[in-house]
This record gives C-alpha cells, sequence and structure tokens, in this order.
C-alpha cells in the first residue's frame, strides 16, 4: 500500500485542505446564525466569538491553503502537455471532455472566490466582536458572503473529487 | 452579568470596505476570466507562472485587487458610518459579476474564433 507524491499532495489539497474547509462551515455558519441577543445571554456571545474568530479564521487560512496548492501544486500536473496528463486523457475522448471543458474550467476559477469571501467574514466577525450581535444587516450580508464561500469551495471540492476519479492525478 | 449595551459603537466602514473589496476581487475574477477567453493578447499577459498558464494572473489580479482595494477603502472609511444596505447591494453585485465571468457557459460566449 503506497501513494505517489503527486497523489499525496491531491489528497493534502482536496482531502485534507478542502474537506476540512468544508466541515467547518456548518459550525461557522450556525456561530453566525444564532449570534442574536435575543436567544443567546451576554455571557454566551462572548464565548461564542471567541470559537467563531478562531474558527473563521482557521477557514480562511485553510481556504488559501487549499487554492494555492491545488494551483500551484497539483494543477500544473493535471494541465502538463504531455499524453499522460489527467486533461489530455480527458480530452482525448469525447465521453469525458466536458469534465475538463466543464468542470476542470469552472472549478479552478471559482474555487478562489471561497478563500476570498471567507477573509471578510472572518476580519468582519473579529472587527465588531460581540457587537456583532446586534447588528442585524450585517450580520446577513456576512453570512451571504460565508454561504457564498462554501457554495464555490463546494463546487470546487465536487468537481475535484469526479475529476480524479475520471482521470486521476499519479 | 455584562449586557451587550456596554459594548463599543463600532463605525461599519472597516466592515463595508472589507465586503466591498471582497466583490472587487470576486469581480475582478471575473473580468480576468472572460477577457482571457475574448483575447489572446489578454491570455498571454496573465501566464505569470508557465506550469499555471493563464490561471496564475487571473487570480494573481483578483488577490492583487482584493487586497489593494481594501487597504484603500479601509483608509477612505475607517472611522465612519456609511450606509450599509448600500455597500452590501455593491458588494453582493460585485461577487455575482465574480460568480458570472468564472461560470463556463458564461465566459465561453466571449471566446474569440
Amino acid at each position: 500500500m503506497s501513494i505517489s507524491p503527486r497523489e499525496g499532495w491531491t489528497v493534502l489539497h482536496g482531502m485534507l485542505f478542502g474537506a476540512a474547509f468544508l466541515l467547518a462551515f456548518a459550525g461557522g455558519f450556525a456561530g453566525l446564525y444564532s449570534l442574536r441577543p435575543e436567544w443567546v445571554t451576554a455571557e454566551g456571545i462572548k464565548e461564542r466569538i471567541l470559537r467563531l474568530k478562531v474558527g473563521l479564521w482557521a477557514m480562511a487560512l485553510i481556504a488559501w491553503a487549499t487554492v494555492i496548492s491545488g494551483t500551484y501544486i497539483v494543477y500544473p500536473w493535471y494541465r502538463a502537455s504531455d499524453a499522460t496528463s489527467a486533461r489530455s486523457i480527458l480530452l482525448a475522448d469525447p465521453a469525458t471532455a466536458a469534465w475538463h471543458t466543464f468542470g476542470m474550467e469552472w472549478k479552478e476559477h471559482v474555487g478562489w472566490l471561497a478563500p476570498i469571501a471567507a477573509t471578510v467574514v472572518a476580519f468582519a466577525v473579529t472587527y465588531y466582536g460581540p457587537a456583532l450581535a446586534k447588528k442585524v444587516g450585517e450580520r446577513r450580508a456576512l453570512m451571504i458572503f460565508f454561504v457564498a464561500a462554501f457554495a464555490t469551495a463546494s463546487i470546487a471540492g465536487m468537481f475535484g473529487a469526479f475529476i480524479n476519479k475520471v482521470a486521476p492525478i499519479r | 452579568m455584562t449586557t451587550l449595551s456596554n459594548t463599543q459603537e463600532l463605525p461599519n466602514g472597516p466592515v463595508a470596505a472589507a465586503l466591498l473589496a471582497g466583490g472587487a476581487g470576486a469581480a475582478m475574477l471575473g473580468l480576468a476570466t472572460t477577457l482571457a477567453e475574448a483575447s489572446a493578447g489578454v491570455k498571454n499577459l496573465l501566464v505569470w507562472f508557465n506550469p499555471v498558464g493563464p490561471l496564475s494572473g487571473k487570480t494573481g489580479v483578483a488577490v492583487i485587487t482584493f487586497f489593494a482595494s481594501w487597504i484603500v477603502m479601509h483608509l477612505i472609511f475607517r472611522g465612519k458610518n456609511v450606509n450599509f444596505a448600500r455597500a452590501t447591494a455593491v458588494a453582493l453585485t460585485l461577487l455575482f459579476i465574480g460568480l458570472m465571468g468564472t461560470f463556463p457557459p458564461f465566459f465561453e460566449l466571449f471566446v474569440k474564433e
């Protein structure tokens, strides 16, 4: 049982960084959604804000690590011009070409929106702290950005998993 | 027991700046992706790192736009309250432009034959 360095980097990019971001989303969203003075005591909000700050900055860092490792380490192997690269294999067969022309083309671009949106949310929660609980409009805007970060990361992650199944990077 | 009314009232300008910068970065990614399809010259200009191809430049200009516009808008808006609903509407519109510009059926409409 062994994995090549390329497979190892692909696992690190998708299964560790990417999956960690997606798994953490539910906790972060629940924390933002329930940050209301009518639902939680002031002491509870303070305790929750600390967890949110740590969690959201960790998510933002993980999202940056995901797109940087994906773009600058894994993607060059994927798009190599030789006939054995994943891109060449997908494009060689009309039945699999759309995995590249639609799936990879979407994934490689849209995934970069996730760290940008996640960083904005982490900054805003850090800036406001417990006061965010009273700011309905601001919290709503941040939740939309947070959902956008999750949605774009999900698209990238889903296509990454499917593409690596059809044409693995070895 | 601590109450939330004790918390300091913070101006919303810095958060509006961050949201607008996020939108600007997203919109720049969408714009760069679409322009690269429309122009071979732009596509070549965006090859900042050969093994990655034009994706390096597309994402590079988006990240630079995000952080640079954030710094500028933070300096402009810090200590101020802005119309947050309007800032959010602009930021979400820019984010939508980014989502559209990175969607293959959209940017392929601009592929130069």
